[in-house]
């Protein structure tokens, strides 16, 4: 840091003669030069910038060391699964504590359909909804409903669990699955027993936990679209839809497309919700009716009392998989808001 | 022409209903969250839900009187790590950064943000829980804490930078030094914003369940001091709800709508406090 | 150092030359620098004490940079750098520790800039930061530099209410007040009333002639008939160059360089 003393205690060793006759000097002479680089450095800590820096840089570094030891740990804590099984792990399908054979495919796949499920569900509601709220309702009631929205995101994720195993499961069960079942039953991904829990569950629950953020971005995207770019389609007779959806959507395509990407990012860590209504049951099936597992769920369910070394190591390992995922997810969220911010107001 | 003009028109006006049923599906969804617990929450809930601690499992009657201090004590561990150094580190990066460090920092910032809470939850266990042996309120608060870092840093910076830059040429003009005029100047500019952040940091952390599986644990007693396993009304709720037990899903409704109301008042004052800044996404 | 034989910028050929005047401050070659690029070229002039000097000129010509060249404010921006000779009554005023130049050179800004205080602390801001933290010596200071200031009898009353109850008018002699309580020699002010009404204005240059008995005034303005109203001496600047620097009448009446006549008479602006 420039300025900072380096050493502010006096060199031992080092006279203050000079080419001063020694005989004329005072004794305090010497004591005055240190006097003198003490006060100098009293004098800087008390102006204080100095300190305000360092203590808030410090922090600043703290949060570096912290995210730093969060990976160290993470790894150096699951070093056995990378052993026995090495990047197979990735691929196993199996699940077995007590015979310690572990595979992570079962909950990747959760997780990936899963959270597929809830943007399938909710991009559309939630453009949709935007789209509403930017275009259609006036200023007032618009930032009345977004504010109502905005709230949905602030819900616990435990509650939407609750909400989910008594209120959604039975419905899914009684009524949903069975009208899917009858009407599009010969596709793969409508058939077998109906539980309620499951995937579809899982995926309808994390749709609406994801919406209030695809929802909040986009409408401030599709707000900031410039409008003239209406205008110039409502110009030339399109109707006030199609100048939306020809004319202002795409303009804010990347903007909404960053807000899906952050949507998924939150779909793929969220835990509470999805353990509570997926069904817990490590098998990968073509059906959306049958139960699954996901990554951020089975380490809610099992680590707490995992058998052994390897299973909770194996547990760790998994949510280093998770952490890998959201890192990307993040990466990726960063390029697209990057991209828009280059090009400005272009296509 | 005529009839395709028509079809024209009809699409745009079914379209827009049809956006217009999407809004109010989502406003819809949260009135109906809230209805359902105030519902079945609201019949659940009496006196002894916060005076007395929960029954022996298959007994009926009981309460949570323990989660509640669990969580208020689990919260103030939560801030005593993350509102400082998330602080700090803000007023690092609006006041005192410098370039390349200050990119390092806010990716880094952002990175722990979108850690899920559950790794967050195994971060707490290797540090904490491991070399104690055992769950503890400690790790706990550890895990909120860290948890509540990257929002905290992230609504202090945005919070100074909304100061205007003639407020900061006025103190130095006055002959005072960079950090007094952060201290005594800008920060107290700043605070209602800076305060407002951390009181939606800390009302999302508040409704955490993930993160206190596994250091928290929890604890049918009171859990006296900092390094015994406490309950807390977020997995109190999980293990009711999971149960078999007709009483505890009633007292997971009860509690449900405790912890909902605490997280929607606390949302709804701060953000009207600073109406319209705070948005969802930044949360 | 200026050497006393060189030729005094006040003095016309062939005019009697001023009453003697001190100096306050004594700018010799000064170069400004944002980063590569260059704002100001070479300044040289003499800024007369316990008078006011008016700095006119278009926008973007350097008037307000040279001003902040004064009180060092530039020192917040990175790649920003003065080169050259500032002399503060014969003390270097580009290498002076600046909390203490600060003292001795206030601003007020162009747009008032009250803190988010009441109208005490605000007035009692630069003594209370700089140490000074007895309330009966606070007290007195923040009272004297109201009725400098003009303001003293409109707020004696609300010192404790906010300071942004107040009119910008107001707001803006609250800053002067401000600026005042350290008791600074010189006042640098940059285009104080360009956000005011003209009443507000008429106020404002009022106490100026007050002050300049107790006080050096630099003013910067892009108000002409201001400049005229209230300076003594009027300086120009042009492109980042100082064109000419003399008695306001002169500047007014019979300018030397032709870009002055041209402003003056409103061919540019």
């Amino acid at each position: 840091m420039p300025g900072f003393p380096k050493k502010w205690w006096p060199k031992k060793s080092r006279p203050l003669r000079r080419s001063i006759n020694m005989a004329s000097l005072p004794i305090t002479v010497e004591r005055a030069g240190l006097e003198h680089r003490a006060r100098n450095f009293l004098r800087r800590l008390r102006s204080g910038d100095e300190i305000a820096h360092l203590i808030t840089l410090l922090a600043a570094a703290g949060i570096l060391l912290v995210t730093g030891l969060l990976i160290y740990e993470l790894f150096a804590n699951s070093p056995l699964p990378r052993q026995k099984f090495g990047w197979a792990f990735l691929a196993g399908r199996t699940w077995d504590p007590v015979m310690e054979n572990f595979g992570a495919l079962p909950f990747i796949y959760g997780t990936v359909v899963s959270s597929a499920l809830a943007l399938l569900l909710a991009v559309p509601l939630g453009v949709g909804a935007a789209i509403f709220l930017s275009e259609l309702a006036p200023p007032g009631i618009s930032n009345a409903l977004t504010f109502v929205i905005e709230l949905l995101a602030a819900v616990p994720s435990v509650i939407y669990g609750l909400l989910g195993i008594f209120v959604l499961v039975p419905t899914l069960r009684t009524v949903v699955q069975p009208f899917l079942k009858t009407t599009l039953g010969f596709l793969p991904l409508f058939q077998g027993p109906m539980f309620g829990v499951g995937m579809l569950a899982a995926g309808v629950v994390l749709a609406i936990m994801i919406i209030p953020f695809i929802i909040s971005i986009s409408r401030e995207v599709l707000l900031a679209v410039p409008v003239a770019q209406r205008e110039a389609a409502l110009a030339v007779g399109a109707t006030r839809w199609e100048a939306t959806w020809r004319v202002v959507v795409p303009f804010a395509r990347a903007g909404i497309l960053a807000s899906v990407f952050l949507a998924l990012g939150r779909a793929l860590g969220e835990t509470m919700a999805v353990t509570m209504v997926i069904g817990n049951d490590p098998r990968i099936s073509a059906s959306l009716f049958a139960p699954g597992y996901s990554i951020a769920a089975v380490i809610a369910n099992e680590f707490a009392e995992a058998t052994s070394d390897l299973h909770l190591q194996v547990l760790i390992e998994l949510g280093l998989v998770l952490f890998f995922l959201t890192i990307v997810i993040n990466a990726l969220t960063r390029l697209v808001i990057l991209s828009t911010t280059g090009r400005g107001t272009a296509h | 022409m005529a009839s395709r003009n028509t079809w024209r028109k009809f699409l745009n006006a079914f379209m827009f209903s049809l956006t217009g049923l999407c809004a109010f599906t989502a406003v819809g969804f949260l009135f109906f969250i809230l209805g359902y617990l105030l519902w079945n929450g609201g019949r659940a809930l009496n006196w002894a839900f916060f005076t007395h601690l929960p029954t022996p499992v298959g007994e009926a009657g009981g309460g949570m009187a323990n989660a509640l201090v669990g969580s208020a004590k689990l919260l103030l561990l939560a801030s005593l790590v993350g509102v400082p150094m998330g602080f700090l580190g803000g007023v690092y990066l609006a006041e005192f950064g410098g370039r390349t460090f200050s990119f390092f920092v806010r990716y880094t910032t952002d990175l722990l943000n979108g850690v899920p809470s559950i790794v967050m939850g195994i971060f707490a266990y290797t540090v904490v829980v491991l070399p104690m042996r055992h769950f503890s309120t400690l790790a706990g608060g550890l895990a909120l804490g860290v948890m509540m870092i990257p929002i905290a840093v992230r609504s202090t910076e945005e919070s100074l930078r909304t100061v205007p830059q003639t407020l900061r040429e006025g103190a130095l003009a006055l002959g005072a030094s960079k950090w007094k005029t952060v201290a005594s100047v800008v920060v107290p500019a700043a605070i209602r914003g800076i305060v407002t952040g951390f009181v939606l940091d800390l009302a999302r952390v508040a409704g955490e369940t993930a993160p206190l599986l596994f250091t928290a644990f929890s604890n049918r007693f009171w859990s006296l001091g900092w390094n015994q396993p406490t309950a807390s009304l977020p997995v109190m709720i999980y293990t009711y709800a999971i149960a078999p037990y007709e009483d505890w899903h009633r007292q997971a409704w009860a509690a449900g709508l405790v912890l909902l109301l605490l997280v929607l008042v606390a949302n709804i004052g701060a953000r009207l406090l600073v109406t319209g800044r705070m948005s969802v996404h930044q949360v | 150092m200026i050497k006393a034989t060189e030729e005094s910028p006040y003095l016309e050929p062939g005019v009697a030359p001023l009453a003697r005047v001190d100096i306050k401050l004594r700018v010799a070659g000064l170069n400004f620098y944002y980063g590569a690029k260059q704002a100001l070229y070479n300044i040289s002039l003499q800024i007369p004490a316990k008078r006011i000097t008016a700095l006119i000129g278009p926008s973007g010509c350097g008037k307000s940079t040279f001003l902040r060249t004064l009180n060092r404010m530039y020192e917040t921006l990175p790649h920003a750098r003065a080169e050259g000779k500032v002399l503060l009554d014969d003390e270097d005023l580009l290498s002076m520790h600046v909390v203490s130049l600060r003292r001795r050179v206030g601003m007020v800004f162009q747009k008032s800039n009250p803190f988010p205080k009441s109208i005490f602390d605000n007035v009692a801001y630069g003594l209370w930061v700089n140490g000074t933290r007895r309330k009966a010596a606070l007290a007195e200071a923040v009272e004297r530099s109201l009725r400098r200031a003009a303001l003293w009898d409109e707020v004696k009353d609300q010192l404790h209410k906010s300071a942004y109850a107040l009119s910008g008018g107001q707001q803006q002699r609250l800053c002067i007040a401000r600026a005042l309580a350290v008791d600074p020699e010189v006042l640098l002010l940059d285009e104080p009333c360009s956000a005011l009404d003209p009443i507000a204005t008429a106020k404002i240059e009022e106490l100026l002639f007050d002050l300049k008995e107790t006080c050096t005034i630099i003013i910067v303005t892009h108000n002409m008939q201001q400049a005229a109203r209230v300076a003594n001496v009027t300086g120009f600047f042009l492109l980042g160059r100082l064109i000419e620097f003399n008695k306001t009448e002169i500047i007014f009446k019979t300018p030397a360089k032709k870009e002055t006549e041209d402003y003056i008479t409103g061919r540019f602006g």
